[in-house]
């Protein structure tokens, strides 16, 4: 095991190194001058050349890597040009709500789409089944942005259950009764992601009931829901598992587009209106950090997998 | 077509019909008994019915398969339709079966002993689960037996495996053991002794053994009776020695051509020409009918009789080879 972690972690390591080298030529491979990029037409030769040396243009593009990246692993991921404050309290004013917002996802995702993706293949061929299949279908076909107006439209504007946008933090008056603002954002960019976790969940479930040892589990006289529970499910959570890494791959990029929609103060938005204003040291920055979370994610799904599944050797 | 007896049979099927979708028969009115400490050799090509008889029995018949006719009483008892779950329920539920692929029947993520102890919990609600365990493992002579309980399946050769499955098996304390052809995964040295743990087994414990097998070889060797099925019916039953012997049924005969001899000058195997019905091209007559030697008019039309010898075989056939059968 501890081979394995160390394994699984150096190449981890080496994807993120790989990743960051991308990351940082993105701003010499935009066409023109960044500088000239960010400051607009009408800049002053003063300008420019103040920000060529804040930004670190001025020396060697390999030392500026290693100036950038050195940076970066002691936590400054430099300044951002737009608001002159660094780039890490600007991503930390959004991270409050990306965080909630995500693990509230994940409750939605693995609350609704492995119970009912169970229930489904129990009931295979019912109409429950059918009923489930087809709202899954459903849900996994429409754009979040669709989703996400819909609610608004029923439950803001129509139920008035909860509020159509915005988000004051916890930490401020309300407490947590602020995370009601989260419901509706985090159901819609839960939906499409909870409709294929439900789907392959039961995909899954029937699969593995068509295996031998299920038939063998049966021949013991061991009742149904134990045999669903300990032998089905168990080993179609398998599949189910190493789609989590995607899934999170899947929510970063509809978070920009939900936290939009909602009016959230996220970090999704903060990128949104970073691109706008060229402010390329906070795209970076989000990049990278997405980057991390994103290759620690798997790691813990990798992990996981072997915990999971004994058959899964250690090299 | 049972065969004489002298105690009383364990398991009893009676007339089983066995149907796809409710309509196309799979197996078509299937009888035989099993006393205890006997071992029956259920013999077929694939696709006859063989296992679906025994998936029957077991009560695990696939969702859309049914048994549409007929009895399976198990000491008595009416275990019909019944899965197993419900027949544990019910108190009649010593009954247990090994498959034929020990690579595949066993749960991948569980160890070895959780596996066991499961069906321990099950049948043997007063004894200590792991204790039972150890001794089942012992009972199949899998070595180092408290080291292989927390074992996982990988880790055990496909003979090993086997023997976990009988010793799942055998926690239930099964008085009737249904064998899918155990050993046709396995190479043919472990096969032996699989086979033999199987028939000490049957001997120790007064089972009475349901052995599916394609293999006349192996019949040879391990039955004490034979049933011969052919396109979801049995066509012949026996006692083993003078069912190889004489075989009365022109399958059964058929079937025997094919094993290879030494004393043979022909370098080729016999074969019977033409192939096994599908189940719904099967008619009235007797389904082997299009492929016999010694097909007449008679035998296309309408159901063949049973007749009986005084060797105790019984054989569904208006021509057999030996003529003194008598119906």
């Amino acid at each position: 095991m501890g081979r394995y972690i160390l394994h699984r972690t150096g190449a981890a390591i080496a994807t993120l190194i790989a990743a960051s080298i991308i990351i940082f030529a993105f701003i010499h491979l935009i066409p023109g001058d960044p500088v000239y990029v960010m400051l607009g037409d009408g800049a002053t030769p003063d300008q420019v050349a103040a920000l060529r040396q804040r930004l670190g243009l001025d020396e060697p593009v390999i030392a500026q890597y290693f100036i950038w990246a050195g940076n970066a692993l002691q936590g400054d991921l430099g300044q951002s040009v737009f608001f002159d404050t660094p780039v890490t309290q600007v991503i930390a004013e959004g991270a409050e709500t990306s965080i909630l917002l995500a693990l509230i996802t994940m409750v939605w995702i693995v609350g609704f789409g492995i119970p009912v993706g169970v229930l489904a293949a129990v009931r295979q061929g019912r109409w429950i089944d059918q009923g489930l299949s087809g709202l899954a279908m459903l849900l996994a076909s429409v754009p979040t942005f669709w989703v996400g107006l819909y609610l608004i439209l029923i439950f803001a504007a129509g139920l008035g259950w909860f509020p159509s946008s915005g988000y004051p933090s916890i930490f401020e008056e309300g407490g947590l009764s602020n995370l009601r603002y989260l419901v509706l954002p985090s159901l819609a960019l839960a939906a499409p992601n909870a409709a294929l976790i439900l789907r392959l969940t039961r995909a899954s479930m029937l699969d593995v009931s068509r295996e031998d040892y299920v038939r063998t589990a049966r021949a013991k006289g061991i009742r149904p829901s134990r045999v669903v529970v300990r032998h089905i499910l168990r080993n179609a959570l398998l599949a189910v598992v190493s789609a989590f890494g995607f899934t999170f791959a899947a929510l970063i990029s509809e978070a920009v587009v939900t936290e939009t929609v909602f009016a959230l103060p996220g970090v999704g938005r903060t990128v949104v209106q970073s691109i706008l204003r060229r402010d390329y040291p906070v795209i970076q920055g989000v990049i990278l950090i997405i980057v991390c979370l994103y290759l620690v994610i798997n790691l813990l799904v990798d992990l996981s997998y072997r915990l999971l599944d004994p058959r899964v050797e250690l090299e | 077509m049972t065969g004489a007896h002298t105690t009383d049979p364990i398991l009893s099927v009676n007339d089983l019909v066995v149907a796809v979708a409710g309509r196309i028969k799979i197996v078509r009115g299937v009888s035989f008994d099993i006393a205890p400490g006997e071992i029956l050799g259920l013999v077929g090509e694939s696709g006859c019915g063989k296992s679906m008889t025994s998936l029957a029995a077991m009560g695990l018949l696939p969702p859309a398969i049914g048994v549409t006719k007929g009895r399976i009483l198990l000491g008595g008892t009416d275990i019909t339709r019944l899965a197993p779950h419900e027949r544990v329920e019910r108190g009649c539920g010593r009954i247990a079966m090994i498959f034929q692929e020990p690579m595949t029947s066993l749960n991948p993520v569980l160890r070895i002993g959780d596996q066991i102890e499961e069906a321990i919990r099950v049948h043997d609600p007063d004894v200590v689960p792991a204790v039972r365990a150890r001794e089942l493992l012992d009972m199949v002579r899998i070595p180092d037996a408290a080291h292989q309980l927390s074992a996982f399946p990988h880790e055990l050769s496909g003979g090993m495996r086997q023997r976990v499955m009988i010793a799942i098996a055998l926690a239930c304390r099964p008085s009737v053991l249904i064998a899918d052809e155990p050993t046709t995964a396995l190479d043919v040295t472990v096969q032996r002794q699989v086979l033999g743990l199987i028939r000490e087994l049957c001997d120790t414990l007064d089972m009475g053994v349901l052995f599916i097998t394609h293999d006349l070889g192996v019949v040879a060797q391990l039955a004490d009776r034979v049933a011969v099925m052919y396109a979801g019916g049995l066509v012949e039953t026996g006692d083993v020695v003078p069912l190889f012997a004489a075989p009365l049924h022109p399958y059964t005969a058929g079937l025997m051509g094919c094993l290879p001899d030494p004393d043979s000058d022909d370098p080729l195997l016999a074969t019977i020409p033409g192939s096994a019905p599908r189940p719904d091209e099967v008619g009235d007559g007797c389904p082997f009918a299009p492929r016999c030697p010694r097909v007449a008019d008679i035998c296309r039309r309408g159901a063949v009789p049973v007749r009986h010898t005084d060797t105790g075989q019984a054989v569904r056939c208006h021509f057999p080879l030996n003529g003194e059968a008598s119906t």
